[in-house]
């Protein structure tokens, strides 16, 4: 395949046009006389001059310079890369749902908002919550938003010295930054030896100036937290609220709920758990239930069904208010209630079963390859450590690049922060037994050759488009733009 | 019935099961407390197959009065623009819809490279020196601008101009509550017969009463919320009076016609680049786009995409400046966000490169010469009275003889979105309405919409 | 790992060279291999009035970003510009190059900093 080095703007040539606008059929205004000529640009914005072959050859190539679910498997652990399918997407691009504008007479968009209050009914059936906002347009935005509502919640109570939210050392860097974000003071606790929340540590650090406990469930190394009802108490005994970071919802759809397990507040991730794509980057939807208690906290506004029309709520006075413009990302809530109206109860129970199956036949086939810290039955994902490998100089770094001159999309590296070397697997439920096969004996036969003949393994990937980049250069000297 | 999203077979369960050592898959979740287990199914509806859900979804569109069928004259942050027929097809490239965030850079050029695309392309249009790769939407982009300069100058308060879009206002105010940070609102004026331009911009007087060594910014947005101009550059030599910085928030449209805030002398651009090939999506997802000049670089929240070199000197794109991000800097990370708008931001990309120099223009042109004829046929018809006299971009406000939502639900019955009832907001401008007018609506609608709000306000209105 | 004689050394690693009542701050051997290539310094300005223990700068890498505690308290009087467009020269040779310079007055806090030995036991134990 020939190289194609340029970028869109190398490819213009004066003159040429990529797209169709109809002729303008009314009368031409004066830009100078209608505007003061100090406001109007002096020079055009430097913008491609192509045309549509050229646009569509140019992306088309691009795209095949990249992975997707669709390519092949993606173990990303904490991400959920689960197939996306495919009557979400026509769902989404049909025009009655999507051709709709937020602010029009909601009598003239039933549909719409039906949907939306669906969503909040089967979330909150899902989470074990009393009410679902479907506003936060990302898992971190949830996050963000659960700490505001808690924030208020004590405010409300005027409790003002409740300045700290607890994190594990474990945590996705999400929870401590929202928590800072929302005007807390960050406190972490370590994890103890079997890698779940220690209670002894909690314990010493629980008083009425903590806010809430975040937690995710399985937590962030696959391991669910037994003492959960414990935490719960505990937290709850000292006056504080506990955030369910629902990251890991994969795991446990249809068997067991947040909040049955005492959590105030929980977000999902749609495009996690609720098979929406990722998009290279979003967007992503990040919903959060609450408990009865926290409902009149919910941003505004709250879709209500009032007789038989739907109607946005907005006279709610202790509403925190806004976190985004309108009610959210509708288009991804869309191809997650396509979903959710799909699999049904019993198929949502089996993917989750599937998921932690999946999990736990690829951790006992590299058990006797690769360190596992905590090895016991993990949920829809498990961490290694490429400890023993970086002994002879192989890194986590150095296998995830020679997964990728074998066309796998290798998974989540250094993190959790508290495994030295981390590799964080979750297959999902949506890969065959044949797709992990074919995983576990590549990442075997790594593991044999950083024992065997480490070197060979250095200077990964070898096959791929570009080879390793010089990172250190992009964050010393930021080329952040073209320029003629 | 088996769901065709899971390849796993009955009999390969079994075989895995023992694998594991385990004898059910009720054993793999021992580790739950029996308590917390669940003993029936979730209560949700039975799974529907792909037919059965199309005709549920239609049903559900049934009930929705969308702006294919009817004519959408309804702006307000959000825009029904015409998209081209190639933006859906690169987008639906399934390389980069099922994409995860490109942090393995080697499998993933073609993202990063669009992404490298998209923030020059930003950069040009606002005339600034570096653009991320997005945020959730203008709203958002506006409170992390926010955020950016207070912890840039040390000071705790910020001018916001109230002809902000109330979106975007609201969101701040939510999101500052518990910061230390002040807003301060600043009113836009309001003469009856004001005729220099400057009837619904910010009130620079009350702006200066308001400046002071506190102010950490101050926030305009150009067109603002009533589609009119402010004035960027003389609001970039107050700022620098006082050492604040000028945070403008520009629709992108517009910037393919009016000079770039950059040019002006803002520090931070941040709007809403929804109209760039995005549909309006009952508003969401969005696009967000936020831009800097150099000294405020690694500052900027967010993802960034950045050229390099790879082991054999061949041109290669990264994400960069990830050690302020959350995922390395935790609670001290610029800002919170992971998951962004990439997908829409690839919209956005290829709508440009589609539109090129010369598309943008024609566009921005259009909805000129479309709005100020819509405004002047309804003018025209005595129906409706002037409430602003001041240049406008796409969008302007007028004052029915009837109230605006009693007109949009008659028009409705026309095929017609009318436009945003400004009582509520904005109770100085009761009973005015805020009409929207973009390159997609043809002569013919136009004429249309003019006629039925004619005829509609002769009856004194329903019909 | 080079640990330098005649230095005072932090927990934070940094290392200080008093000069009169001028300290020399900068970071240690042990902190720039930790941290890998650095990429960027965020310099103090000068004149700002710096408690012990209160953040005086950020040293970035590709993988993470270091916040630089004031060791002791002083103004800051001069910074390393060198620095700005040269962050590597902190990997090359660490006790060369310092990232500011405090005018201080507190002498007894300089007692509350570890000598080369207490810091070599420290980072032994890391």
């Amino acid at each position: 395949m020939m190289r194609d080095e340029k970028l869109i703007f190398e490819k213009s040539v004066e003159g040429r046009i990529g797209y169709s606008l109809p002729e303008n059929d009314v009368p031409k205004v004066d830009l100078e006389a209608f505007y003061p000529v100090e406001m109007l640009r002096k020079t055009a914005p430097e913008l491609p001059e192509v045309s549509e072959v050229d646009v569509i050859r140019h992306y088309t190539n691009l795209s095949k310079r990249n992975y997707g679910v669709d390519s092949g498997f993606y173990p990303l652990g904490s991400c959920t890369m689960k197939y996306n399918p495919k009557i979400n997407e026509d769902i989404a691009s049909m025009e009655g749902l999507a051709q709709m504008h937020p602010f029009q007479d909601p009598q003239s968009a039933q549909g719409n908002l039906e949907i939306l209050h669906n969503m909040d009914k089967y979330l909150s059936e899902i989470l074990g919550m009393e009410r679902v906002t479907l506003q936060p347009a990302a898992g971190a935005h949830g996050e963000m938003t659960g700490l505001m509502i808690i924030k208020a919640y004590h405010m409300h109570r005027n409790d003002s010295k409740r300045v700290k939210i607890i994190v594990p050392d474990s945590s996705h860097g999400t929870n401590p930054a929202s928590a800072a974000l929302a005007g807390f003071e960050v406190v972490h606790i370590p994890s103890d030896e079997r890698g779940c929340v220690d209670i002894n540590a909690l314990e010493n650090i629980l008083d009425d100036t903590v806010a809430g406990l975040m937690l995710t469930n399985p937590n962030t190394l696959g391991l669910f937290e037994e003492d959960i009802l414990k935490i719960s108490e505990m937290v709850h005994g000292c006056g504080g609220l506990l955030y369910y970071d629902g990251a890991n919802m994969n795991a446990i759809m249809g068997i067991a709920r947040p909040g049955d397990m005492g959590f105030d507040i929980a977000h999902v991730n749609l495009h996690k758990t609720f098979s929406t794509p990722h998009g290279g980057g979003g967007p992503g939807s990040g919903p959060i239930g609450v408990v009865k208690e926290l409902v009149p906290f919910l941003p505004v506004p709250v879709i209500e069904k009032v007789n038989d029309s739907f109607v946005l709520d907005y006279d709610r006075p202790l509403s925190i208010g806004k976190v985004k413009s309108f009610y959210g990302n509708f288009g991804v809530i869309l191809r997650a209630y396509s979903y959710i109206r799909t699999m049904g109860a019993q198929r949502l129970k089996e993917a989750s079963q599937t998921a932690v199956l999946n999990a736990n036949y690829i951790r006992k086939k590299l058990e006797d390859f690769y360190e596992i810290p905590y090895n016991r039955i993990c949920m829809h994902e498990f961490v290694l450590s490429a400890q023993k490998q970086a002994q002879n100089g192989v890194t986590a770094l150095d296998i995830a690049k020679n997964l990728l001159d074998a066309g796998i999309h290798p998974p989540t590296i250094y993190f959790p922060l508290i495994v030295h070397e981390a590799m964080m697997i979750e297959p999902t439920e949506t890969e065959s037994p044949e797709t992990l096969d074919n995983f576990i004996g590549i990442m075997q036969g790594l593991a044999v050759k950083a024992q065997d003949d480490p070197e060979s393994l250095k200077n990964a990937p070898k096959t791929t488009y570009v080879s390793r980049l010089d990172e250190v250069k992009a964050a010393r000297t930021p080329v952040l733009r073209w320029k003629k | 019935m088996k769901s065709s999203y899971i390849p796993m077979t009955r009999q390969q369960q079994e075989a895995m099961l023992s694998a594991v050592g385990v004898e059910s898959l009720d054993e793999l979740f021992s580790a739950i407390p029996e308590d917390l287990r669940l003993k029936t199914d979730l209560n949700l509806p039975k799974p529907l197959s792909e037919h059965e859900l199309k005709k549920h979804m239609n049903m559900l569109a049934q009930r929705n009065s969308d702006a294919c069928e009817n004519s959408c004259f309804l702006g307000a942050g959000v825009y029904d623009h015409i998209i081209p027929s190639a933006v859906k097809h690169i987008i639906s490239r399934q390389e980069f819809y099922t994409a995860y965030t490109p942090y393995q850079p080697e499998i993933s050029q073609g993202v990063l490279q669009s992404i490298f695309e998209y923030q020059t392309m930003i950069s040009e249009l606002t005339g600034m020196d570096a653009a991320n790769a997005s945020l959730y939407d203008g709203a958002t982009a506006l409170y992390e601008a926010v955020l950016l300069a207070s912890r840039f100058n040390g000071r705790k308060e910020v001018l916001v101009a109230r002809s902000v879009n109330p979106e975007y206002r609201k969101v701040l105010h939510s999101g500052l509550k518990y910061s230390g940070i002040t807003i301060k609102e600043v009113d836009f004026i309001r003469e009856e017969n004001n005729s220099d331009g400057k009837n619904g911009t910010i009130d620079l007087e009350q702006l200066q009463g308001e400046l002071s060594k506190d102010t950490a910014a101050i926030a305009i947005q150009s067109p603002n919320f009533f589609g009119i101009l402010e004035d960027i550059k003389a609001l970039s030599q107050k700022v620098k009076e006082v050492g604040a910085l000028l945070i403008a928030v520009c629709d992108p449209i517009s910037l393919g016609v009016f000079e770039s805030p950059g040019e002006l002398g803002a520090d931070i651009a941040v709007g809403e680049a929804q109209p760039l090939g995005n549909p309006m999506n009952f508003g969401g997802p969005l696009l967000g786009y936020f831009a800097v000049k150099s000294p405020l670089l690694r500052r900027m929240p967010g993802r960034i995409a950045g050229e390099t070199t790879d082991s054999q000197g061949r041109r290669g794109f990264v994400l960069t400046l990830q050690a302020r991000e959350q995922h390395i800097r935790r609670e001290k990370a610029t800002s919170n966000i992971c998951t962004n708008q990439a997908l829409c931001a690839l919209a956005a990309v290829s709508y440009l490169s589609l539109m090129g120099k010369e598309g943008l223009k024609e566009v921005a042109t259009q909805c000129i010469n479309k709005s100020v004829y819509t405004y002047r046929s309804l003018l025209e018809t005595g129906k409706v009275s002037q409430v602003f006299n001041a240049p406008f971009f796409r969008e302007f406000v007028v004052k029915p003889k009837i109230k605006p939502n009693v007109l949009n639900k008659a028009l409705l019955a026309e095929k017609i979105i009318g436009g945003y009832d400004l009582t509520v907001e904005y109770p100085e401008l009761e009973g005015c309405w805020l009409v929207a007018v973009t390159e997609k609506r043809s002569v013919d609608e136009i004429d249309d919409f003019v006629d039925k709000v004619n005829s509609i306000c002769q009856g004194g209105g329903y019909k | 790992m080079e640990i330098r004689e005649g230095l005072y050394y932090s927990k934070d690693h940094e290392w200080v060279r008093v000069e009169g009542n001028r300290a020399y701050v900068g970071i240690t051997d042990y902190a720039q291999d930790s941290l890998g290539s650095i990429v960027y310094v965020e310099l103090p300005t000068e004149g700002k009035e710096l408690p012990k223990g209160e953040v005086l700068g950020v040293v970035e890498s590709v993988k993470a970003a270091s916040d630089i505690f004031s060791p002791i308290s002083g103004t800051v009087v001069e910074v390393n510009q060198a620095l700005a467009d040269n962050p590597e020269l902190i990997n090359e040779s660490p006790y060369e190059n310092y990232i500011a310079v405090l005018s201080f007055e507190k002498t007894d806090e300089l007692n509350e900093l570890l000598s080369p030995a207490q810091y070599k036991e420290l980072t032994e134990g890391e």
